[in-house]
């Protein structure tokens, strides 16, 4: 008799998280835990305006106070050619700053120090002398004439433009727009906000001369990524090198990409010879690391008279910030932003794409996100909904007609993506069923009467999750592929590692269920390791939704080259000829006496004490995956709304979400995901986002302007799902981590905005803040395209 | 978090604490629940050659109702004390109100009342419902104790008439002579923030007539607004639906509050104005439903 999958903690089974054992004990091993004998610590002085002349800075003070170990200026990197950094989207990046300050936060000078209070109070004694530029704040301002040049380090940089970029077909695209019957048009901004793990950045470079071995702890999403930028910007030799990422308390995209802190921390223990720890505070974390979004939209939708859209145009201007250090597929400047209306068969598409440089922290990291995707479906979703308002066709009905068909895949898209599975139409109906819309368009009718305000949204969506693959996806060259290494000792008991690295999406587990899956071998008997440069197989990494996709193919792949061995060891143990072996969950046995069987640790055994002529002894293999396609799973959040006519404030009355992510590997994980981002789209939809004033303040540099919403104010969300396999992925998972962050925001802004449209306010920019709902209701104005900041001249 | 050097003292009585100030000759601060003073020493906004803790004085904890009717509320009686308290939902409804809405259920359990009036934040939500209340701070310093009402307590934003060896050691209510009613609104983008504006209203009833009313205003100036001709425009006639407005109109004409990430000066008004009205309306509901 075959095992039950379900028991042995297989794919399907809500296992608990193994690794929830040790976090919610408190035994988890963040880098700010790790301590080594004689280790100093290093804090950070940053600048204090956002664009300014460094005149002078005076270090003297710092030097002087016992404890202070070294004190680290531009100049002193300079001296060795480290002043300026690459980063992952070919750009460079000061490390400390040289000439002038260009955000901030930006970080000047650093103190290391026996303890990190002296190291703070060294910082308080630098004395640096600027002379205040004009601050350059959002695009607008970045692209007028006359604009003051932000990157003057750069020699042919003439104006304030990082990129100008294209893709879709301009020509058809014009064309469909002249022959529409409508042209729909909504300029929106998605505001900038930080992806603020709980746990800031950090990093323990511990160098041992007499080794010549760098060892680094740091919290980082993409371990050897690191390790090859390390290699390259401190030109030390890459196995002389080891990054360690161990647990880490969330990632979000925020711990991606290469920043100074890490870079200065490494220096001082090369010259010190002693372990440094830099731990960023919270509000460095939140002035100076990784951004996500600030993108404003011109976009344009071309429809026909019966619903049906003819083509879309799209203008994008990305705010980036003083650097262009967020990591991107290099052939994609503004990430996947040309995957909006990946769901909708749409003839005609044309986006072009403006990145700008101001003076703010680098942005546009992929915050919960598989590069852009989250401003691309957001756009594409309000973009949705102002047509059907404008062409006064129901907003279902609307998306119904311009849905890609079950019967349509593989499909093109307008942009040139293939998207190859999904049940979209049943995803609408299901969550349309839900959320009782008929009724809820019966009652917000009566409501109305009343003078209440209800509203309904609805956010449809495909997303392309998990590069690579390897053709088009890059970072710096290096080839979007994943990989995994499964050892499987003596006892049948086994160790996986992967190119991934888990920040909370509970690899641990799940890893562990696609073994049991493919060998049979109980999930708690197999060990998930990750992190560590020394040991884990190359992989680029954890973001964009691409572990499950591609790390997790890569698991699938390696478990099966091992039962292909296992095979041979099986056929030799039960003395019949290969092909006379049939496999079973978790055991091999001849196809013509089913009962004579052996069970995968036999053969494990086997593989160490007792294996056949001619075999390798032992039971371990590694898999590198690079996979056909990205996976596309879709979604369907709807939630309705009340809004207080007289406050602006608007209250969630139901959230319904139908996912589809193909086939599910731990149900229980699967849903956290979702609960998860659906949080996190509620948060953006209402309250979280970073900005800053006309002098280039961050206005957000602590959780008490930061707001990130809690369990009091977080609706509860009502979850349902749909079963795509992915055709191409060995096991038919598709990417989830980020759905519900991706389609959600739109989902909420859409139900207020139903609820105002009487008003005919068509678009109110996130957060939707009280004041802002007030202020378009009694202004009857959209309250588009501006920072979200009013300030008292 | 690292802030500047600091000595740390825990004296075990007032007498202790007031000569460990006097020592301190400005330089030192007393230590509540530190919900406020920490974070800004965190900030290194406040950098206290001493920190003088007060919670190992015993006897400070405590919240009570006299026989004549007047509150005490001790100096170390924190925030969730007064949130499950039954007593003050029994006599203190403006208070009661407000007690939920202070910060988030974390800071409640270690802020104290009596610190969150010393601390003086324009966006402190108990210092709103003291000036609707006419209550007072008792202080005890070198020279004995006083008495002072909240209105002439606070002097502008973060600042008290303490001397720096004084320790305010417990708030008063007065006593009624009518019956009770109150409420407290406040808007705020999350919980634990600040208000965007905050509205506390307290009322004394005889009849169906206002004998006495305070209005006081969270957030919206430069210290808490004590909104007088709303309060004084309700004494004297019931609380009809024009009375109700004219307080209304005038509680946001009394507000002088800041546009800023909250939102505007006209949509902060806009809020006291309905705020107070809210809980008028709901008081004379209330009212109605008990006669
Ligand atoms: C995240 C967060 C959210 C918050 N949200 C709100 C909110 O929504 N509404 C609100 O009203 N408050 C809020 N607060 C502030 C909180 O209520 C504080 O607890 C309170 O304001 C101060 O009380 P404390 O006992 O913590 O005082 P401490 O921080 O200990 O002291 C504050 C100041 O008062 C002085 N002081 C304290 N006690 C005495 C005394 N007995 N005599 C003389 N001086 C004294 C101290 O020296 C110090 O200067 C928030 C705080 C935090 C951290």
């Amino acid at each position: 008799m075959s095992l039950d999958e379900i028991k042995i903690g297989g794919m399907g089974a809500s296992r608990r998280r193994v690794e929830d054992n040790r976090f919610i004990r408190g035994k988890g091993n963040y880098v700010d835990d790790v301590v080594l004998p004689g280790m100093l610590h290093m804090e950070i002085l940053r600048s204090p305006l956002a664009h300014a002349r460094i005149k002078s800075i005076d270090v003297s003070a710092a030097w002087a106070i016992p404890g202070v170990r070294l004190v680290l200026t531009g100049e002193m990197m300079a001296a060795r050619n480290l002043a300026w950094m690459p980063t992952l989207s070919y750009d460079t990046q000061a490390v400390l700053a040289t000439d002038k300050v260009r955000f901030q936060g930006q970080e000047v000078a650093c103190v290391i120090a026996d303890d990190p209070y002296i190291a703070k109070d060294g910082c308080e004694a630098i004395v640096v002398e600027y002379e205040p530029l004009k601050p350059i704040v959002n695009p607008m301002q970045a692209l007028a004439p006359g604009a003051p040049l932000i990157r003057d380090d750069k020699e042919n940089q003439k104006d304030n433009v990082v990129f100008d970029w294209q893709v879709g077909d301009k020509a058809a695209t014009d064309k469909a727009f002249a022959s529409a019957d409508k042209v729909s048009k909504l300029e929106l901004h998605y505001p900038r906000s930080h992806p603020s793990p709980i746990e800031t950045c950090g990093s323990i470079a511990d160098f041992d001369r007499s080794t010549s071995k760098l060892t680094v702890y740091m919290t980082t999403q993409a371990p050897h990524i690191i390790r090859a930028a390390v290699a390259l910007v401190a030109e030390l030799p890459e196995h002389m090198i080891r990054i360690i990422s161990p647990d880490l308390g969330g990632g979000f995209g925020n711990k991606v990409p290469v920043y100074p802190g890490y870079v200065m921390s490494i220096l001082a223990s090369i010259l010190l010879e002693k372990p440094v720890k830099w731990i960023e505070d919270k509000t460095g974390n939140l002035i100076s690391t990784g951004f996500g979004r600030d993108v404003y939209l011109k976009g344009e939708l071309a429809l026909r008279k019966d619903g049906k859209i003819l083509a879309v145009r799209m203008h994008t201007d990305s705010d980036h910030g003083a650097f262009f250090s967020d990591a991107q597929p290099s052939k994609f400047k503004i990430g996947l932003m040309h995957s909006a209306f990946a769901c909708y068969d749409i003839p005609a598409a044309h986006l072009t794409a403006r990145g700008v440089y101001t003076n703010k922290a680098p942005g546009g990291v992929a915050y919960r996100c598989s590069f852009r995707v989250t401003e691309a479906m957001f756009f594409q979703e309000r973009m949705v909904q102002a047509a059907a308002d404008d062409l006064g066709i129901d907003q279902a009905e609307f998306r119904r007609v311009n849905l890609v068909h079950d019967d349509d895949f593989p499909h093109r898209t307008a942009f040139g993506f293939l998207t190859d599975s999904g049940q979209y139409a049943k995803c609408l109906d299901i969550g349309l069923e839900a959320i009782g819309y008929k009724d809820f368009l019966k009652q917000k009718e009566e409501a109305k009467k009343r003078g209440r305000l209800l509203g309904i949204g609805i956010s449809t969506m495909t997303e392309p999750l998990g590069a690579g693959n390897s053709r088009e996806y890059d970072i710096l060259g290096i080839k979007m592929f994943d990989s995994a290494e499964l050892r499987v000792h003596m006892t049948g008991k086994a160790i996986l590692r992967t190119g991934a690295k888990s920040q909370g999406q509970g690899h641990e587990t799940t890893w562990a269920q696609i073994v049991a899956h493919e060998l049979g071998i109980p999930a708690d008997d197999i060990v998930v390791e990750e992190g560590d440069t020394d040991t884990a197989p190359f992989g680029m990494g954890t973001y964009a939704s691409r572990s499950t996709p591609v790390a997790g193919a890569a698991v699938a792949m390696v478990s099966r080259k091992i039962r292909a061995k296992a095979r041979k060891i099986a056929a030799h143990l039960l003395e019949v000829s290969e092909e006379d072996v049939e496999w079973e969950l978790g055991r091999f046995y001849v196809r013509s006496a089913p009962t004579r069987g052996v069970t995968i640790q036999d053969c494990a055994f086997a593989a160490y004490t007792n294996m056949p002529d001619g075999l390798e002894p032992g039971l371990e293999n590694v898999s590198y995956y690079d996979p056909p396609n990205l996976t596309w799973p879709f979604a369907c959040y709807i939630a309705t709304v009340e809004v207080d006519p007289q406050t602006g404030v608007w209250d969630v009355l139901k959230v319904v979400a139908v996912d589809d992510c193909g086939v599910r590997i731990n149900p229980m994980i699967v849903e956290g995901q979702i609960m998860g981002g659906l949080t996190e789209a509620y948060a953006m939809a209402s309250m979280q986002f970073i900005t800053f004033d006309s002098e280039g303040n961050c206005v957000g540099s602590n959780y008490m302007d930061y707001l990130l919403p809690t369990a009091w104010e977080t609706p509860g969300f009502e979850l349902h799902e749909v079963v795509t396999p992915c055709p191409h992925h060995p096991i038919g998972a598709k990417g989830i981590g980020e759905c519900a962050t991706v389609g959600g925001p739109a989902a909420f802004v859409n139900a207020v905005m139903d609820a105002v449209k009487d008003t005919g306010v068509r678009n109110i920019d996130m957060p939707l803040l009280p004041d802002r709902v007030y202020e378009a209701l009694t202004t009857k104005k959209d309250i588009s395209g501006f920072p979200p900041v009013k300030t008292d001249a | 978090m690292y802030p500047s050097r600091f000595n740390y003292e825990s004296p075990k009585t007032i007498e202790e604490a007031i000569a460990l100030l006097t020592k301190g000759n400005g330089e030192a601060k007393i230590l509540a629940g530190g919900m406020s003073l920490i974070p800004m020493m965190k900030l290194r906004f406040a950098s206290p050659e001493m920190l003088v803790d007060i919670n190992n004085i015993p006897n400070l904890n405590y919240h009570r109702v006299d026989a004549d009717g007047t509150f005490h509320i001790g100096a170390l009686c924190r925030h969730s004390d007064l949130e499950k308290s039954s007593i003050l939902a029994q006599h203190q409804p403006t208070l009661a109100a407000t007690a939920p809405l202070v910060a988030d259920p974390i800071v409640r359990n270690r802020g104290t009342f009596v610190g969150s009036v010393c601390h003086a934040d324009p966006q402190g939500d108990w210092a709103s419902a003291m000036i609707a209340l006419d209550g007072m701070i008792v202080a005890q310093g070198p020279k004995g104790r006083r008495t002072i009402a909240v209105r002439d307590f606070v002097t502008g934003p973060f600042q008290n008439v303490l001397a720096s060896n004084e320790i305010a050691i417990e708030a008063i209510i007065p006593a009624t002579t009518g019956t009770r009613f109150g409420g407290y609104l406040k808007l705020e983008r999350r919980i634990g923030d600040f208000a965007t504006a905050g509205v506390a209203v307290a009322l004394e009833l005889s009849g169906s007539s206002v004998i006495r009313a305070g209005i006081g205003l969270t957030g919206v100036g430069s210290s808490t607004v004590n909104a007088t001709d709303a309060a004084q425009s309700l004494v004297g006639s019931p609380l009809t639906s024009e009375a109700i407005e004219r307080a209304a109109d005038l509680a946001a004409q009394a507000a002088q509050p800041r546009s800023d990430h909250r939102g505007s000066a006209a949509y902060k008004k806009q809020v006291v104005r309905t705020f107070v009205a809210r809980i008028l309306t709901e008081i004379n509901s209330t009212k109605t439903k008990a006669a």
